[in-house]
């Protein structure tokens, strides 16, 4: 069992260390693909926008250190790898001297806070209603009502934010739809502003649910459809073991596994519909830095945003993937 | 290859379930009584069907508007600013006029002519980046499944990795050094991203199927490889096919509308979600003109929800357990 345990941790670890490494290596090559000098055309395009670029020079000289236009691309590229390597993601363009290593540490915690929330939410709610559905003994009322609520599935976020923000933050004020605390809080591990953030943090982490939770009913009813047809349910029910127990350690237990692999693999598309959702609420997380590198044509902050979103996925795979085998001990078996 | 007992992997009590093996015909034929209706015909599946409905709906509306309505007035300045759908009124108290039933938004499109358009375009993007995705997902799957060995090895890594890395922050990076942006161009991006779902869908699909009994009976009597993988395979393959095709296009399309919502797509023809971009940015939804962002929207909501649908039904299809759960 070792070296098969070992070998799943390697190709993990692989697929992990691979992805930062695709990331980076997109990020390096991508404003080189476009026609120009990009760094001199941003600085020209915000010296259009703003009449003067403060710390111009500066910019300059730390993008071409960057980037470098002197030194042959390799050493280029190894300087780049070895700079990101060292989180020194340069200096943002529309908020300098701010660095985007600074800006990015402060809105990643919202944006994982976020995203963690609703995943635990819409997962726990999700996996429950799919069992409920495909359970025989569920309440008729209970299966009609389920159905009901999964309307809004693959409805994007996004939009259903933009429903949400008209519906309870203007035609009924419920709720705020800007910032992601009250204003004039300053950010401390007080009472009133952990409920401020969750007040704000309600209608973002509902879009998200609502969306999403719908997939992982339907995906969990069908593991719970398989899995009645299986032989060992016919033995358990032979053995007259309660409903419950059958219906948590016979099914939900079994059927919760490909829904734990599918969690893995939908982080990506998670992250994807939470930084919409981010600018939808202006939410101070790294979607709406994101969207204010996009406006400001920072491309450092746009870039150095999208290479920690993306490691941030990586990781968080990596993290499911390696606690799978602790609940599926076949996993280490099989040497996948 | 024959070892298909690990893939069962149920829990422990395999010789229990011989002993106890008379007990599964019984339940499996109570089951069974309802399969036997004449009309059970699998592809008459309703909610296949009300997708498919729906989205047949739409083209029939976007046709029938091509025919009767004048499409120049979704470019801009071609009607009077911010005029409500007809029956409602504006914040200047101004009424709808037939002249432009849906109402316009701020730069004078009128909005019955942008759904036109734009509805269309939208799912457009989805079909074209969706098909070139499903073209590489169907090579590379069955090029996994059957060849295996390094081949396997290469195209799972580079898959895991594609799937882990969200696409819409490479495609916000790609597009903010590009100048401008053709719909086309757009697609081709997102299609970059849309042929790893498909390829790790049809890998799975194509090993458990090569483990099946008639392509076993069929490589015992000797039929070639080539006539296995589209003989054999294929055919049964379609379904899980269809149903991974049209997820993909949902997953384009919703990378293009992403795309859109942060003012990176073509705008000159606005699409659904470049619409939706121009209303956020002109604060439509302080001013209350619902009828900008709001139509759009509910239209794109349709869009997800029958595609949806006909996922579902397609699941359905493809799975007969899941049907006799119904």
């Amino acid at each position: 069992m070792g070296s098969f345990s070992l070998n799943y941790l390697l190709r993990r670890l692989l697929v992990f260390f691979l992805t930062i490494w695709v990331a980076a290596t997109l990020m390096f090559i991508i404003p080189r693909l476009a026609p120009g000098d990009p760094i001199g055309a941003m600085i020209a395009r915000m010296a259009q926008f703003e009449g003067f670029v403060e710390g111009a020079d500066l910019i300059i000289e730390s993008w071409r250190k960057r980037f470098g236009l002197d030194d042959p691309i390799h050493v280029q590229y190894l300087n780049y790898l070895g700079n990101t390597l060292r989180l020194d993601l340069g200096y943002s363009m529309g908020n300098f001297p701010a660095t985007v290593t600074e800006l990015v540490g402060r809105a990643l915690p919202w944006t994982i806070g976020l995203i963690g929330i609703s995943t635990i939410i819409f997962f726990t709610v999700g996996n429950l209603c799919g069992a409920l559905l495909a359970w025989y003994r569920t309440p008729k009322l209970l299966k009609l009502m389920i159905p009901i609520s999964m309307s809004f599935t693959s409805v994007p976020p996004a939009l259903l934010s933009l429903l949400l923000v008209y519906i309870f933050g203007f035609k009924l004020p419920l709720f705020p739809i800007v910032g992601s605390y009250g204003r004039g809080m300053v950010p401390e591990l007080s009472p009133e502003f952990l409920g401020s953030v969750l007040y704000h943090g309600f209608l973002p982490a509902m879009s998200i649910v609502l969306a999403t939770f719908g997939f992982w009913a339907l995906g969990m009813r069908g593991m719970m459809v398989t899995i009645e047809g299986e032989d060992y349910m016919i033995l358990a029910q032979a053995k007259g073991l309660k409903p419950f127990y059958v219906l948590y350690r016979y099914m939900i237990r079994n059927a919760i596994l490909p829904q734990m692999t599918a969690l893995a693999v939908s982080i990506g598309t998670l992250i994807n519909g939470s930084v919409l959702v981010e600018i939808m609420f202006t939410y101070n997380g790294m979607g709406s830095l994101i969207y204010s590198g996009i406006n400001t044509l920072d491309f450092g902050l746009i870039q150095g945003t999208a290479l920690i979103l993306i490691v941030s996925s990586a990781l968080a795979t990596l993290i499911i993937d390696l606690t799978y085998p602790l609940i599926d001990p076949r996993i280490s078996l099989e040497g996948r | 290859m024959a070892d298909s007992s690990s893939s069962s992997g149920g829990p422990p009590g395999k010789d229990l379930d011989s002993r106890y093996a008379g007990l599964a015909p019984v339940a499996g034929g109570t089951k069974k009584a309802g399969a036997l209706n004449r009309f059970d015909n699998p592809w008459l599946n309703w909610k296949f069907l009300a997708g498919a409905s729906i989205i047949g709906l739409i083209f029939f509306f976007v046709f029938l508007g091509n025919l009767f309505w004048d499409t120049e007035l979704a470019l801009a300045a071609s009607s009077p600013l911010n005029m409500p759908p007809v029956g409602f009124t504006n914040w200047r108290g101004q009424e709808g006029i037939p002249e432009h039933p849906l109402g316009t938004e701020n730069s004078g499109r009128d909005m019955l002519a942008l759904i036109i358009v734009g509805t269309p375009r939208t799912i457009g993007v989805g079909v074209i980046a969706a098909s070139i995705g499903m073209c590489v997902g169907i090579i590379l799957g069955f090029l996994s499944g059957f060849v295996g060995g390094w081949v396997d090895d290469v195209i799972r890594l580079a898959t895991d990795v594609t799937i882990t890395i969200p696409s819409l922050l490479v495609l916000v990076v790609i597009q903010s050094v590009l100048p401008s942006i053709s719909l086309v161009t757009m697609a081709l991006l997102i299609s970059m991203f849309a042929w790893a779902t498909p390829t790790r869908y049809i890998r799975a699909q194509v090993l458990s199927m090569r483990e099946s009994g008639y392509v076993q009976m069929a490589r015992l009597s000797g039929v070639p490889t080539r006539d296995i993988m589209y003989r054999e395979i294929m055919p049964n393959l379609l379904p899980y096919l269809a149903a991974s095709y049209i997820g993909n296009m949902t997953g384009a399309i919703l990378a293009a509308v992403g795309l859109e919502l942060l003012g990176l797509g073509p705008q000159r023809i606005p699409s659904l979600g470049v619409s939706i971009f121009f209303s956020i940015e002109a604060a439509a939804l302080l001013r209350n003109m619902w009828w900008w962002w709001g139509i759009p929207t509910v239209i794109l909501a349709v869009v997800f929800i029958a595609l949806l649908l006909i996922n579902l039904g397609l699941d359905e299809i493809a799975n007969p357990r899941l049907r006799k759960a119904n």
